[in-house]
């Protein structure tokens, strides 16, 4: 398959007055044509920060990327100037953010916003932008799209806003769409209208998608691939198959336990105890071991290495070295591991309806 | 849009109408009469006068008089100047005062606008400590002594500008300085906030996200943004423009408005006080219908009635 993005190495940090904090030490992943790769991890795990790096918007001071690599194409856009990456922002790769609700000017026609990025990366005149905005707004299911180019976004609903920023994003048919948890602000079914969208448009489009979000329920719906993301690193990636299925890296555990699904009334949540580290002051091993049940003394001193499980699975737990011993993963993940009701997670975008 | 404005001009009548009776009858308890410093008149003379002018009638009378002879237009004969109309004084005064009043205003938006912008895109450089500095300087010092000590030193020590009075373009400079002082430096200070808050703002990071340049950002989606709450102070500011005027009209020995009202306080002349009181309530009225109409330009949002949404 082949590589469209490939992020070696990479260190953020950002330079505040306590001191350094790290909030990304050396994260490796790639994202290959066509595909969806869904980032996963609490908040502060470093998910954003990874994915505001790739476009370079990290505001800098105080943030900066102080290692690594992160190859598109030929290039290396850690090491582009300012004006490389703005011809690369918005017509090679684009971003959705969180909030629809605060993501678009409000006191610019949603038009113009769309047109924005047409005038600029593909030299359009305001006709034809305007055209090709109308074609859009269509696209990402706007009833009387003609009509609402020239209302402001207060005129729109929480979802529609948030299709017209995926409009914008989509505006210039960018290889690589960064998605920063578009479904978090947004109610249930809005979600996974939202969710479906964006996978029709991929398969429409053809376009690579990093889809950034807490919620593994959104995972199952869209992702290729899982990056797992804990304190700055990734602790564990492979296919949903094999993150939903068998989850190796104690974290992931954690993360599907606390996930609720529909056939697991019988079972109560589980809480991952603790709270993530001060990446102020990484500690030193594995930054995992403090809330991990099954911590052994190496994890608080050595970091754990990637451990190969199959071709597209790693995971960087001291449970996978040949002299650690086996241990039982809590009974839920086990079931889930044994194939045993593969449940369906309770955001069904599959199921959504299509007008919001 | 129509029937909004409308009504906001019967409520500004309104307003009108209370502010000529509040201020008839605090005139009214102002100690003495117009001719009580004329040594020379003899006491018929005085009850002469007054009854020209019906002064000796119960105030409610001259109240409503004086009302009346308002709703017709008519503000009265001056009594200093006897038999000058008020309206015609106004007319001879308004030029100087409102063209002092606009420079000021529109330099000192401008030149307050820039450095704000400034400011909060070199936030804590140099530029921008230095902006700051000026901004409070120019809160912090009162317009007559920044008025006197450019009267002494650009007048007086290096005769670069005429000291006082009205005649071209050279006389207007320190007196625009002075009244614009303050205008630099309230938006000055209020717009770098306002930019720093909206350079946050997520929809930024989308702008930048298109692949905007940094100008196109500013331009396009921060200024605008950032110049909403800058139209609510606009209504004060004027305000505190035409009373600042007051006072540098005098320095300069302008003969503006300003010059002329202070002038009707001293000497008692109630139909110049009326007048020129009337005429900057109006004024005054009228900027803040100004200031609203703009907001409904500049921010889709506030659009009213009429509009969608």
């Amino acid at each position: 398959m082949e590589k469209i993005l490939e992020v070696n190495d990479l260190h953020v940090s950002f330079d505040t007055f306590a001191g350094e904090v790290q909030a990304v030490r050396g994260v490796n992943f790639h994202l290959n044509k066509g595909e969806t790769l869904a980032i996963v991890g609490e908040s502060g795990s470093g998910k954003s920060v990874t994915s505001k790096a790739v476009m370079r918007l990290i505001p800098n001071p105080p943030g900066r990327i102080k290692e690594g690599e992160i190859k598109f194409g030929d290039r290396d856009l850690a090491q582009l100037s300012e004006k490389e990456m703005q011809k690369i922002r918005g017509s090679e790769i684009s971003m959705i953010f969180q909030d629809p609700m605060t993501s678009l000017n409000p006191t610019m026609t949603i038009g113009k916003q769309i047109m924005e990025g047409l005038v600029k990366h593909q030299n359009m005149s305001k006709s034809e932008a305007k055209e090709r905005a109308i074609e859009l707004l269509k696209l990402v299911g706007i009833p009387n799209a003609e009509g609402r180019i020239n209302e402001f976004p207060h005129q729109f609903s929480g979802g529609m806003r948030q299709r017209v920023v995926i409009a914008i994003a989509l505006a210039c048919n960018p290889r690589v769409l960064i998605a920063d948890e578009p479904t978090t602000a947004l109610d249930v079914t809005i979600q996974a209208q939202i969710l479906e969208l964006l996978n029709d448009l991929q398969e429409k489009m053809g376009t690579s998608i990093i889809f950034i979000t807490h919620d593994l329920g959104v995972v199952a719906n869209i992702a290729d691939r899982v990056a797992v993301m804990y304190a700055g690193k990734i602790v564990e990636t492979g296919t949903v198959d094999e993150i939903f299925y068998n989850p190796q890296h104690p974290y992931t555990w954690g993360l599907l336990g606390s996930m609720p699904s529909l056939d697991s009334t019988d079972e109560e949540l589980i809480a991952i105890p603790g709270s993530p580290p001060d990446l102020l002051d990484p500690p030193k091993g594995d930054a995992f071991a403090p809330r991990n049940p099954y911590a052994m003394k190496i994890d608080t001193e050595m970091e754990p290495p990637l451990f190969k499980i199959s071709d597209t699975h790693y995971a960087a737990t001291w449970l996978l070295h040949e002299k650690a011993p086996k241990v039982e993963p809590p009974a839920a993940i086990k079931k889930r591991m044994q194939g045993m009701a593969p449940s369906e997670p309770i955001i069904g975008a599959k199921d959504g309806g299509k007008n919001v | 849009m129509g029937r909004y404005i409308g009504g906001r001009i019967i409520s500004m009548l309104i307003t009108f109408l209370i502010i000529a009776s509040l201020t008839f009858f605090l005139m009214k308890l102002l100690p003495g009469t117009p001719f009580n410093n004329q040594d020379k008149l003899t006491e018929t003379q005085i009850v002469q006068l007054n009854d020209k002018y019906g002064l000796n009638d119960p105030v409610p009378v001259q109240y409503f008089n004086y009302m009346k002879n308002l709703l017709s237009g008519d503000l009265g004969v001056s009594f200093q100047q006897d038999g000058r109309e008020v309206s015609t004084i106004i007319g001879e005064r308004i030029g100087p005062s409102a063209y002092l009043g606009l420079q000021s205003l529109v330099v000192g938006t401008i030149i307050g606008l820039f450095l704000g912008i400034i400011a909060a895109l070199k936030h804590n450089s140099f530029l921008d400590y230095g902006t700051m500095v000026i901004a409070v300087l120019g809160i912090s010092i009162p317009n007559f002594v920044i008025a006197g000590l450019m009267q002494y030193w650009l007048g007086v020590k290096w005769q670069l500008l005429p000291v006082a009075y009205w005649d071209g373009f050279a006389y207007t400079i320190m007196p625009t300085i002075a009244i614009a002082s303050i205008v630099v430096a309230t938006i000055a200070r209020f717009m770098r906030t306002e930019m720093l808050e909206v350079l946050g703002q997520d929809y930024i990071t989308t702008a930048k996200a298109k692949g905007l340049s940094s100008t196109a950002v500013v331009i396009r989606h921060t200024i605008r943004n950032a110049s909403i709450p800058i139209i609510t102070i606009m209504g004060p500011l004027v305000v505190g423009l035409m009373t600042g005027t007051l006072v540098i009209e005098q320095i300069f020995v302008i003969p503006g408005l300003g010059e002329k009202f202070v002038n009707s306080i001293l000497t008692n002349d109630f139909p110049i006080i009326m007048g020129t009181t009337l005429f900057f309530s109006l004024l005054f009225i009228v900027v803040i219908l100004l200031v609203d109409i703009m907001y409904g330009i500049i921010d889709p949002r506030i659009r009213l009635a009429g509009g969608k949404g």
